[in-house]
């Protein structure tokens, strides 16, 4: 029999969007030997949006409540599923920054191999083969993992299924644990932004805005996508300080794959491509036409993007009207 | 204050990666590799919280050629370097148990690492060794503050910053923000020949990952320049909204 754990995230007592993609994950790979997913989630009561877990895929809703689990509490976490984890064959978090956190912990608490930000997932025998980029998407790499291995599969990989189960509720036992870790709180920024790694649409600038307050006319083509957008930078502006390194896309910054991203100003070195060059639609505006963005981009236009950018916005304004 | 500092030499980010002969490693040929650039972030915090007293101590496992980036730490202004001197496998765990097994009984108030290195992007090795140590461990830090005995730290998480506090010592994966690593200046570099350099041969225990291949991306498909300047813009939404459909 083929179970496998899904370990869910929530925050505020509500569950982090990318659950069903890492159910579907779960699901393909329980499928794959007519076993079955059991979903798990660690609040500090009731969790919303778990009622939704057995359409997307889990026969199961494991609950583990803890007065600590108001907040991101890994010692805890770590220590109910190594309590449970010897019935599984596999165990599976989102490749997100908490779940990116956990699952090396729950490997080395449970003596287990760890596939890290995994694109593809499947059985080999007795073995679980992954699939991830290395050196930032520059290779990818296929790794065979034995054991019970702690796979952590990035949320854009497995797209939600729709599979009409209704999941049935179980509580979990939580262990005594020691906290050696408190997490305190999230301090959301000040304006209500989207992260580059989780936006549908990613606006990215380079050098080629000149300075810092230019970032403006990137911020107003995003708003042009009413909340579907980010803007993300090069390394060369964040190394500038025009734009805070949480927007930094490339090799020592994040890795995203958003459905349309506009790199405006960047020429495209090596390890800013290797950042993005999984998006869906790749839209390049610069004004050096051999500038090696455009060898990457579906889409380029040669130009100044002061005099391209207001227009673009204006024209994604009217054609999403 | 006593800290371990774990470091890896990598290719530079720069560098033009290509599959090598055995269809499970790179290239290395014309190469240039550098220490991680997460790592100078831990190097830098080492370096400051030491400037006062203290210790800071560089741990890299790897063949010999890690030498030259201890070096590089040493240069910088850690203070010793050890040398686990093997070969590192695929499997995180099997070599941050070797990293554990050395720390372990060193008396160190805090291990620094980067919060992954830009060649297997494993990002595994703090949060495991906060495991097999029994310490607390925060991943990916962009800031830090120490004040009797704690560690405040902020870290980045989607949609905001996660601020959480832990009793030393503890283990912690240093993320870009954290502070602006210094270059190593010409009296450090002499200054490093002359600094002590441990050799310790190490060995992994049980191997549980491997690698079956290392291939190389597909590539995207040649796409088009739509036209110059604004006047582009009319095809390029129309490429957007029929073609690409994603408006």
């Amino acid at each position: 029999m083929t179970t496998i754990l899904a370990v869910l995230e929530q925050r505020d007592g509500a569950l982090r969007k990318g659950a069903a993609e890492l159910i579907a994950a779960a699901r393909q790979l329980a499928d794959a030997q007519g076993g079955t997913v059991d979903a798990l989630v660690f609040g500090a009561g009731a969790v919303s949006g778990t009622d939704a877990l057995g359409a997307a895929g889990a026969d199961r809703l494991l609950a583990a409540t803890h007065a600590d689990f108001a907040h991101y509490c890994p010692d805890g976490i770590v220590a109910t599923v190594a309590g449970i984890a010897a019935g599984y064959r596999a165990i599976v978090t989102a490749a997100t920054a908490t779940g990116k956190d956990l699952a090396p912990r729950i490997a080395a608490a449970i003596g287990a191999p760890c596939g890290m930000d995994v694109t593809a997932v499947s059985l080999s025998g007795e073995a679980i083969r992954v699939v991830r980029p290395v050196y930032a998407g520059k290779a990818i790499q296929t790794l065979e993992l034995t054991g019970t291995p702690v796979i952590a599969v990035r949320p854009a990989a497995y797209p939600p299924i729709s599979a009409g189960k209704t999941a049935e509720a179980v509580a979990v036992t939580v262990p005594p644990f020691t906290r050696r870790l408190t997490v305190t709180g999230i301090a959301a920024p000040e304006q209500a932004t989207i992260d580059v790694t989780e936006a549908r649409v990613v606006v990215s600038g380079g050098r080629g805005l000149g300075e810092a307050d230019k970032f403006a006319l990137l911020e107003e083509l995003a708003a042009a996508f009413e909340g579907d957008a980010a803007v993300g930078a090069s390394r060369a502006v964040v190394d500038a300080g025009w734009i805070g390194h949480g927007a930094q896309v490339g090799q020592t910054g994040k890795t995203v794959a958003p459905e349309l991203y506009f790199a405006i100003g960047i020429s495209g070195a090596i390890q800013h491509l290797a950042g993005m060059r999984t998006a869906r639609t790749i839209v390049a505006i610069n004004r050096d036409k051999d500038a090696p963005i455009f060898k990457v981009a579906d889409y380029g236009i040669v130009g100044d993007l002061f005099e391209v950018v207001p227009v673009l916005t204006a024209a994604v304004k009217a054609a999403r009207g | 204050m006593k800290i371990a500092v774990l470091i890896r030499r990598v290719p530079d980010t720069t560098a033009k990666i290509v599959v090598g002969s055995s269809g499970t490693t790179i290239d290395p040929t014309g190469i240039k590799f550098v220490a991680n650039p997460y790592d100078e972030y831990a190097i830098e915090a080492a370096i400051t919280l030491t400037a006062d007293g203290g210790e800071a101590v560089a741990v890299a496992f790897g063949p010999d050629v890690v030498q030259e980036t201890l070096r590089t730490a040493l240069a910088m202004g850690v203070h010793r370097a050890v040398h686990l001197q093997g070969e590192p496998a695929a499997d995180g765990l099997a070599n941050a148990r070797v990293l554990a097994e050395h720390l372990r009984d060193g008396g160190y108030d805090l291990i620094l690492c980067g919060k992954l290195a830009v060649d297997d992007y494993n990002q595994q090795t703090g949060p495991m060794l906060g495991e097999l140590l029994g310490l607390p461990c925060a991943t990916s830090i962009t800031s830090l503050e120490i004040a009797d005995g704690t560690a405040k730290v902020m870290r980045e998480v989607e949609g905001g910053t996660e601020a959480a506090e832990c009793a030393l010592p503890a283990v912690l994966s240093c993320d870009k923000g954290l502070n602006t690593p210094r270059l190593p200046g010409l009296k450090g570099i002499m200054g490093a020949k002359k600094k002590p350099l441990e050799v310790v041969p190490v060995s992994t225990g049980p191997v549980l990952a491997t690698v079956v291949s290392l291939a190389m991306p597909p590539e995207r498909p040649a796409g088009r320049i739509v036209g110059e300047g604004p006047d582009a813009v009319a095809a390029l939404i129309e490429a957007l909204t029929s073609e690409a459909k994603v408006l």
